[in-house]
């Protein structure tokens, strides 16, 4: 979808919260990181990290750093 | 917490330590802060480049105080830690966060927050052929139409503060005396409604998510 688009109108479909994106982040990256399919693992999620633009660039950071961690 | 079979070695060994007393604690207190002053150096280093304004010492001491709060929560939130990631990753995302948002906050210090479309020309059609564009304008005019008809005055302030001039959630929370959870649902509200609106005129937002994701 347009980049605009998503800003305006999220991602569909049903969505975590703030909090619970937070309380399955370092989870949710670890299971990326191992190549693990971390969507089916958490539900919800990646529609909050679509929709969400202050939980995006947090989950950014975290991958970013533990995948530089593990390499 | 979870029983202790279920944590890895190393995160095992963390919460024995700073779960004892004396010198040994101390020891894992200091180690567990000098983890999370990398976290958040890495994230100041991140966004550095979108900063140019701040001095490296502001960004030093930002990293620090964020190291220092994060800290605090973690020692606080010990008994939550559940083992399903390692020790380590898991507080990462404490110092991360500190980080992150401090970072948004003086990015925005003394700045006007834009609570109004600063300009609809964001919203302007930028299609890849004419009958793409021809679709999108459409859409996108719907979706101008849709925040000024159906959303009330919070919604609205709220979605084209976050969602069209780019206002960081934390930020805007900050101003309004809310919290991210409360914007956050009201964005989604406000959204759900301008989804609903463009469905009553027969537009088809879910085509365009579909046709234009890689594109
Ligand atoms: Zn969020």
């Amino acid at each position: 979808m347009d980049e605009r688009l998503r800003r305006l109108l999220g991602a569909s479909g049903p969505e975590l919260t703030c909090d619970e994106c937070f309380a399955e982040l370092d989870r949710y990256v670890e299971l990326e990181v191992s190549g693990t399919d971390a969507d089916a693992a958490v539900p919800g999620m990646r529609a909050h990290l679509e929709g969400c633009p202050a939980c995006g660039e947090e989950h950014e950071s975290l991958r970013a750093l533990v995948a530089g961690d593990d390499a | 917490m979870a029983p202790a079979a279920s944590l890895d070695l190393e995160s095992r060994a963390w919460i024995d330590a700073l779960g004892d007393d004396g010198v040994v604690r101390d020891d894992a207190v200091a180690r567990l802060h000098a983890l999370l002053l990398r976290a958040a150096r890495f994230e100041v280093a991140r966004r550095r480049p979108a900063l140019p304004h701040l001095r490296g010492n502001e960004l030093d001491d930002i990293a620090l105080e964020a190291a220092d709060d994060a800290l605090v929560s973690v020692l606080a939130r010990l008994e939550d830690f559940e083992g399903r990631s390692r020790f380590s990753t898991w507080a990462y995302k404490f110092a991360l966060l500190e980080a992150a948002v401090k970072l948004r906050k003086r990015s925005w210090q003394g700045r006007e927050i834009p609570l109004e479309p600063e300009s609809w020309s964001l919203l302007a059609a930028r299609g890849s052929s004419p009958e793409h564009e021809a679709e999108q304008s459409e859409l996108l005019g719907s979706i101008r139409e849709g925040i000024e008809s159906v959303l009330t005055p919070h919604q609205r302030r709220v979605l084209v503060a976050i969602a069209l001039n780019g206002v960081p959630i934390d930020v805007l929370a900050e101003r309004l005396g809310s919290t991210r959870g409360a914007l956050y649902k009201t964005l989604h509200d406000g959204r759900q409604k301008l989804r609903a609106h463009l469905a009553s005129q027969g537009l088809a937002v879910d085509r365009a998510e579909g046709g234009n994701r890689h594109g």
